[in-house]
């Protein structure tokens, strides 16, 4: 299947839809643990993303991704700036209608993959015949059926994920942030994983920001990359690959796939640098 | 004032408005007062007997001290480098940890009479096993890629055992080091509850059958700060040598 | 069940144990008013339980004070972890308090609990709750620690209350080490309030080890002791088999 095509033209798709997630000027400011230094983790970040969009974050470690994650989440508070979700302001607590999966594995070791996946709807008190509705449609998603009466301790790290991937969407979120989800899996499984990830963006039709390492990933599974800039993070460039809706992993092939990636490391590479000279968190 | 200096204080402050509400409560026949207690633990400071007493406790201490890591640290480690040795012998380290020893005072009274002896052994037998036991568990949990960078450095292996393996293994026994310590204390004072005429714990029950409550907290407050001090210290170089 | 060959070397180590201090007590080096027999124990325990008048309500006497006390200190313990775990600052300065606990005789305040609530049960179970309940406490605290970062971020990210957070996901996450606690906490019970009965009592079996060593009885001394430590080997390894199991479902294997 050709993917090349008239990628530009259907780009300009998310650009007349709404913006549904807006950051302004966020800072974010720490004091370290010790409470020896302050540490400026984020710098004046703005971005606006589009309702439906696939938006990637990547950048040298250390730069603040999580950190940002956590603020768009309502986790954690920018110390400056403003975060908006949906026209509403997100301030230290989490709204309703967004869903994240982190990176350390977080599924209940003490409930099966069915309970952990309906974990979210029971405490929320929905129906139990739309909790089955709902558990039974997300474990087929992901892939989970011969499992759902298995703990994860049973379960390889890939499989642990899904369940986590699981857990969240089925609470219907309409944006889903994931910060390196996929960053304790080998290869093959990262790509596959990531297929899975495009199905299920364009079934739920949810906003999805990904933060990831791999710069393969984001150029391949994004509608626009986020390049951050080595600690106190900002944007340095937002790269925007103008891939169709319907793609999958087999986009590496497209020539254009080639200029991103470089285009992407050719922006990222100083900060990188600049990363590894700074001390540790 | 920073943080750290000024909290212990704050529950200090806090712990004696405790008390004095308790004594409040209860009445001067169960406790006494911090006042009275301090103005007690004063008056006794200055009786050369107490020092005496004190002494006494310190040097049975000591020896069960000595005798609880002679024994359970070569004990523990021994056991704890040789796998079978190991999952023999643990378990059973382990029910000797938990019987209350309490119940072997009689025996140990009858074994060794009355005295030094039977306080000394008294602290023996709640030291020596969280040392054996934390030690075994300090060297079972070494890994065995330190062995093998060793090796790949081509370490002798007395330097592999001094340079790779005691600073590894350090931390853990030196947790053990100061519960068995702690725990040496306390058998050594009940010895002195039992099978003393001398030392502090031999005034405790003396002010146990009098009743004299000052002098029980006295005591006690005293018994309490010195191993207050003894494990923040041990807390604190535990601390230094911790890279964990 | 198959029994692996370190069970095998341990039971035979301490069969060799028993049997040489049977050897050791019959042939007289160790002479029969310092230490009867091991088979003498077994008899005399025997015959105490079968016979003797007042054991069944000794027993239940201790029994009775030493549960209420495990689960006096239990959720004592537990609440207090929670509480002070809330509190990095006071946790900080109350350290080396607590790890200071059990090297002082807190038993001797035995005697002050008893004016306080008169010779009886109560100050019993308050000496073996007051014993307890610090072990509980700082297992609360490992416990608490060791819960993964991330569980935290789901609940909030699940929007849960408090409340909601604290039975379903602390509690659970945490069960493995609080349960360390809870054995630790019932070991400590039977030692605070038997230590207890030791010292003043009016019922119960330690106040019967008590009376037995005074009079010379040292076949009922012995038979009671054997009782004790036979009832904390068997609690150990119930609650430790129960601590190995929660272990190895609930904790991953990485």
């Amino acid at each position: 299947m050709e993917m090349t095509a008239s990628a530009p033209t259907q780009a300009s798709v998310e650009h007349t839809a709404p913006v549904v997630l807006s950051l302004n000027g966020v800072s974010h400011t720490y004091a370290s643990e010790d409470g020896a230094r302050t540490v400026r983790a984020l710098s004046r970040v703005d971005v606006e993303i589009a309702r439906g969009e696939f938006f990637a974050i990547v950048g040298p470690s250390g730069c603040g991704k999580s950190t940002l994650l956590d603020i768009i989440a309502g986790l954690a508070t920018a110390s400056e700036g403003s975060v908006a979700f949906e026209g509403r302001e997100v301030r230290g607590t989490v709204p309703d209608g967004v869903g994240a999966v982190f990176q350390e594995d977080t599924s209940f070791p003490w409930l099966s993959v069915w309970d952990n996946v309906a974990f979210g709807l029971r405490r929320h008190g929905v129906e139990a015949a739309e909790i089955a509705r709902r558990v039974e449609h997300a474990i087929a998603l992901m892939g989970l059926g011969a499992f759902a009466r298995h703990h994860p301790a049973e379960l390889s790290g890939g499989m642990r994920q899904r369940v986590c991937i699981a857990r969240t969407l089925v609470l219907q979120p309409r944006l889903i942030l994931l910060d390196e989800p996929f960053g304790a899996l080998d290869q093959q499984t990262r790509l596959l994983m990531g297929e899975e990830l495009l199905r299920l963006w364009r079934e739920t039709q949810a906003t999805v920001v990904l933060i990831t390492h791999s710069l393969d990933e984001a150029a391949m599974l994004a509608d626009r990359i986020g390049v951050m800039s080595a600690r106190p993070g900002s944007f340095i460039e937002v790269v925007a690959t103008g891939w169709p809706r319907t793609r999958d992993s087999r986009i590496f092939s497209d020539s254009r796939f080639g200029e991103i990636t470089a285009r992407l490391w050719s922006s990222l590479r100083a900060e990188s640098m600049k990363s590894m000279g700074q001390a540790g968190r | 004032m920073n943080r750290r200096t000024l909290d212990p204080l704050l529950l200090i402050v806090a712990a004696i408005a405790l008390w004095q509400v308790l004594f409040v409560v209860a009445g001067p026949d169960a406790i006494a007062s911090p006042l009275a207690t301090l103005q007690r633990l004063i008056t006794l400071g200055q009786d050369p007997r107490f020092w005496m007493n004190a002494g006494a406790t310190l040097a049975a201490f000591g020896y069960a001290c000595v005798l609880s890591i002679a024994i359970g640290l070569p004990l523990g480690v021994a056991v704890g480098a040789h796998k079978l040795a190991r999952d023999v012998s643990e378990p059973i380290l382990s029910a000797f940890y938990s019987i209350p020893k309490i119940t072997l005072y009689p025996v140990i009274l009858l074994i060794f009479g009355l005295g030094l002896s039977a306080k000394v052994a008294f602290g023996v037998i709640h030291g020596v096993f969280p040392i054996a036991l934390f030690a075994i568990g300090a060297i079972r949990n070494l890994s065995p890629s330190l062995l093998r960078t060793a090796r790949v450095l081509h370490l002798s292996p007395r330097q592999t055992a001094t340079s790779v393996l005691a600073p590894a293994a350090l931390p853990e026994i030196l947790t053990g080091l100061r519960i068995g310590v702690s725990a040496a204390l306390l058998g050594t004072i009940i010895g002195e509850l039992f099978a003393s005429s001398q030392g502090l714990g031999f005034m405790l029950i003396r002010a146990m059958e009098n009743h004299q409550v000052a002098d029980i907290m006295a005591v006690t407050l005293f018994l309490f700060l010195i191993a207050g001090i003894a494990n923040a210290g041990l807390l604190a170089i535990e601390r230094r040598l911790q890279w964990k | 069940m198959r029994i692996s060959r370190a069970s095998l070397f341990r039971i035979a180590l301490v069969l060799l144990f028993v049997a040489a201090l049977e050897a050791l007590c019959r042939t007289g080096i160790i002479g029969c008013l310092t230490m009867i027999p091991p088979s003498e124990m077994v008899l005399a325990l025997i015959a105490i339980v079968l016979h003797a008048d007042w054991f069944w309500t000794d027993f239940a006497y201790t029994v009775r004070n030493l549960v209420a006390a495990a689960i006096a200190s239990i959720l004592l313990g537990y609440a207090l972890g929670l509480l002070i775990h809330a509190m990095p600052r006071m946790r900080r300065a109350l350290e080396p308090v607590l790890l200071s606990y059990y090297s002082v005789p807190t038993f001797v305040f035995y005697p002050l609990l008893v004016v306080v609530f008169g010779i009886g049960p109560l100050s019993l179970i308050a000496l073996g709750t007051i014993f307890a309940v610090v072990a509980m406490l700082m297992s609360t605290l490992t416990a608490i620690d060791r819960i993964p970062r991330g569980m935290f971020k789901v609940a909030r990210i699940t929007r849960l209350t408090p409340l909601q957070t604290l039975v379903h996901v602390k509690l659970p996450a945490a069960a493995p080490h609080l349960f360390t606690g809870v054995k630790l906490a019932v070991i400590y019970s039977v030692i605070g309030v038997i230590a207890g009965e030791f010292i003043i009592s009016t019922a119960g079996i330690g106040r019967r080890i008590a009376f037995a060593y005074n009079d010379f009885d040292n076949r009922t001394m012995y038979g009671m002791l054997l009782l004790v430590i036979s009832l904390v080997v068997v609690l150990n390894a119930a609650l430790q088999g129960l601590e190995n199991r929660l272990h190895r479902r609930w904790v991953r294997r990485t």
